[in-house]
């Protein structure tokens, strides 16, 4: 072959998402593939790379100057509730700042960087239809996504810091599928509750779409912010009523308390903010991703709440992080 | 509360109070009486008779089965529906199915409404504006209504809820499901630009809580809804309801409790201390609708105030100009 290989390097390669993304770029003829990530990468295709290796640390700069990389799948992002929120800080910011300078610094002319919708926030007076442009008022009610909205706002600077970097930052709906969020763990749960009285409209986007959104935004030209949208939105208690497990009603206002208790004593893993989604709507305009990237979704609801149920929990080794959407 | 605040708002009950008891000196008098038990009279013999006419109606006053099948499976046609039945904004409009009862004992019985032109409402995007009274949005209910059950084909209302409604709990999911929306601008243009017809009523919280004594005084327009309409070139169909200002006698308004409650009003009748909130629901007023021709503005949204508020002017005057007829043309507050 004449051409010479692409390297890619994807970061949180070890998590369910940088998994899928590895194996699919890994089937592509002339691409390969170095991941980083501190967590075991289990059933690793044989060449595909892994350093072990933290992002914060010379070790890594020293890829970037002694390989030629021509894109950063940036997924390594951290959230996980149970972490202390000075070791999120610091991994999520200085780990994306790394990306960036080494991006910058090395010559990586293209960097996808996996935000979430969350930024945005669930909330009463969010439209129907959330842009690109709207204000990322996440951390409003849930402090804990302050770094991945500073991480968001932080990976735009770079479109005008560095214009020679082609910098994408993709915010996907909620991802269903193996992944360890909040959305698939909540489906998860062999009783979902729900808040009696609301029923609000969600968008979901399977797993499989969203490596397919993530790869797509990789095509070269492409740079900016796109909200990842799969199937139509649909009400709270149709998509639980796809699982077919039984819902349990509770009143609004013991909600965030019943479930601050749950996340305190282990019982269940959303922390006590989550249930804003359970009330408000935050649905996405996804026309962006479609007129640029001709992001198309090709699982419906019904195929990404099987995914959800179907895998078995992904268990991300020590230290749990999801991607990009809040788990 | 401040305390000087709280000497207004008893200064205001005192004079309240004095006006209510001058009046109703002035109702002892022969003279007043005699009017007052006439009118009285004639008010409840015209009720009654017309209830008699519906109610006695061979087929009753709904829908036949068949013709409120066809009127929701011509909303069921929108192309915006999901395959689980809801359009972007939450709107189901299989739900209509169990509200329909509802709303026509509302629009047929209890307000006997009178729609006057509905026809001139358009189809595709367009813009209704109309003035708003009521304590209670019973107003926009029954355009709603109308839309429904008198215009061929039948449209649906989209109103610009306030965000207050829309997030409390049952009420907020039901009014979400039954096509009202959150009242925002963007949900507004979003709306239009799939050719929805959207309802608004600029003068807001101040129009619909305002007390008696300013009935059929429309407060100051907003001008959101002109910019809105020349943004996306929607005509505009300006709407004129006479009969909600005398649903609920709204002595004054309970400012600082609205605000510990977070409700955009609390509104005090003579029959608050006896009823509560039961206090607003509303009397059995006649309504009259009236549709006026749509109006077609020209221009550039982002204009001056000045140039925006003489068109929001020509609208609010086109809406006096019904409120003036229909108020020469009723008899009374029930008939």
């Amino acid at each position: 072959m004449a051409r010479k290989k692409t390297l890619a390097v994807v970061t949180g390669i070890s998590g369910r998402l940088g998994q899928l993304l590895a194996r699919r770029l890994h089937r592509r003829e002339g691409t390969r593939v170095i991941g980083i990530d501190r967590r075991a990468f289990t059933r690793r295709p044989a060449d595909i790379e892994h350093l072990r290796i933290d992002i914060r640390r010379k070790a890594c700069e020293d890829l970037f100057r002694t390989r030629k990389v021509d894109v950063i799948y940036h997924l390594g992002l951290m959230h996980d509730p149970r972490k202390g929120s000075g070791e999120h800080h610091s991994w999520n910011l200085l780990g994306t700042q790394q990306i960036l300078e080494f991006a910058q610094r090395y010559g990586v002319p293209k960097v996808v960087i996996l935000s979430t919708a969350d930024v945005y926030g669930a909330m009463a007076d969010n439209p129907a239809f959330i842009t690109e442009d709207a204000p990322l008022l996440g951390a409003q009610r849930f402090a804990a996504l302050r770094d991945l909205i500073a991480v968001d706002m932080f990976a735009q600077s770079y479109f005008w810091k560095y214009p020679e970097i082609e910098t994408v930052v993709l915010r996907p709906a909620h991802i269903l599928g193996g992944v360890n969020n909040a959305i698939s763990n909540y489906l998860r749960l062999q009783r979902i509750p729900v808040l009696m009285g609301f029923d609000p409209l969600l968008q979901v986007l399977h797993e499989e779409d969203a490596v397919t959104a993530i790869l797509a935004a990789a095509r070269p030209g492409v740079r900016g912010v796109f909200n990842v949208v799969g199937p139509e939105a649909l009400p709270l208690r149709t998509l639980v009523g796809l699982t077919g497990r039984p819902r349990i009603e509770l009143p609004h206002f013991l909600a965030p308390g019943v479930a601050d208790r749950l996340f305190r004593f282990r019982f269940a893993d959303f922390p006590a903010a989550e249930t804003d989604y359970l009330r408000y709507a935050a649905t996405l305009d996804g026309s962006r991703a479609r007129s640029q990237l001709q992001f198309r979704p090709r699982f419906g609801v019904a195929e990404a709440v099987r995914a959800a149920l179907r895998t078995e929990v992904f268990d991300g080794g020590v230290e749990a992080t999801s991607h990009g959407v809040v788990g | 509360m401040p305390r000087s605040e709280f000497l207004q708002n008893i200064e205001k009950l005192q004079r309240i109070g004095m006006a209510l008891s001058q009046q109703l000196v002035d109702w002892t008098e022969p003279h007043h009486r005699r009017s007052l038990t006439d009118r009285m009279a004639r008010e409840a013999s015209g009720m009654a008779s017309e209830l008699a006419t519906l109610l006695l109606a061979p087929g009753g006053y709904q829908l036949p089965r068949e013709e409120l099948d066809r009127r929701i499976a011509h909303l069921l046609s929108n192309e915006n529906l999901s395959e689980f039945g809801t359009d972007p904004f939450g709107f189901a409009p299989e739900r209509m199915r169990g509200i329909v009862p509802i709303l026509e004992f509302m629009y047929r019985v209890w307000f006997r409404v009178e729609a006057h032109d509905i026809h001139r409402v358009p189809s595709g995007r367009c813009l209704i504006v109309g003035n708003h009274s009521g304590q209670l949005p019973f107003d926009g209910a029954m355009i709603g209504a109308g839309l429904f059950l008198d215009r061929d084909p039948p449209r649906m209302m989209r109103s610009m809820v306030e965000k207050f409604a829309t997030s409390l709990p049952f009420f907020g999911e039901f009014i979400l499901r039954c096509g009202q929306v959150t009242g925002l601008p963007d949900n507004a243009r979003r709306l239009l630009e799939a050719e929805e017809c959207v309802v608004v009523f600029p003068e807001g919280a101040r129009g619909v809580s305002k007390p008696f004594r300013d009935r059929y005084r429309m407060t100051p327009f907003g001008h959101g809804f002109m910019r809105l309409a020349l943004r996306t070139d929607t005509p505009i169909v300006p709407v004129a309801v006479v009969g909600a200002e005398e649903q609920t006698l709204q002595l004054f308004d309970f400012h600082w409790l609205a605000k510990a409650l977070r409700s955009p009003a609390m509104p005090i009748t003579p029959l608050t201390p006896l009823l509560g909130p039961l206090s607003l629901v509303p009397s059995p007023v006649k309504y009259r609708i009236y549709y006026g021709e749509p109006l077609r503005f020209e221009g550039d949204p982002d204009d001056d105030e000045a140039v925006i508020a003489s068109k929001v002017a020509e609208v609010r005057g086109s809406i006096q100009r019904m409120l003036d007829r229909g108020l020469a043309e009723r008899k009374g507050w029930f008939i």
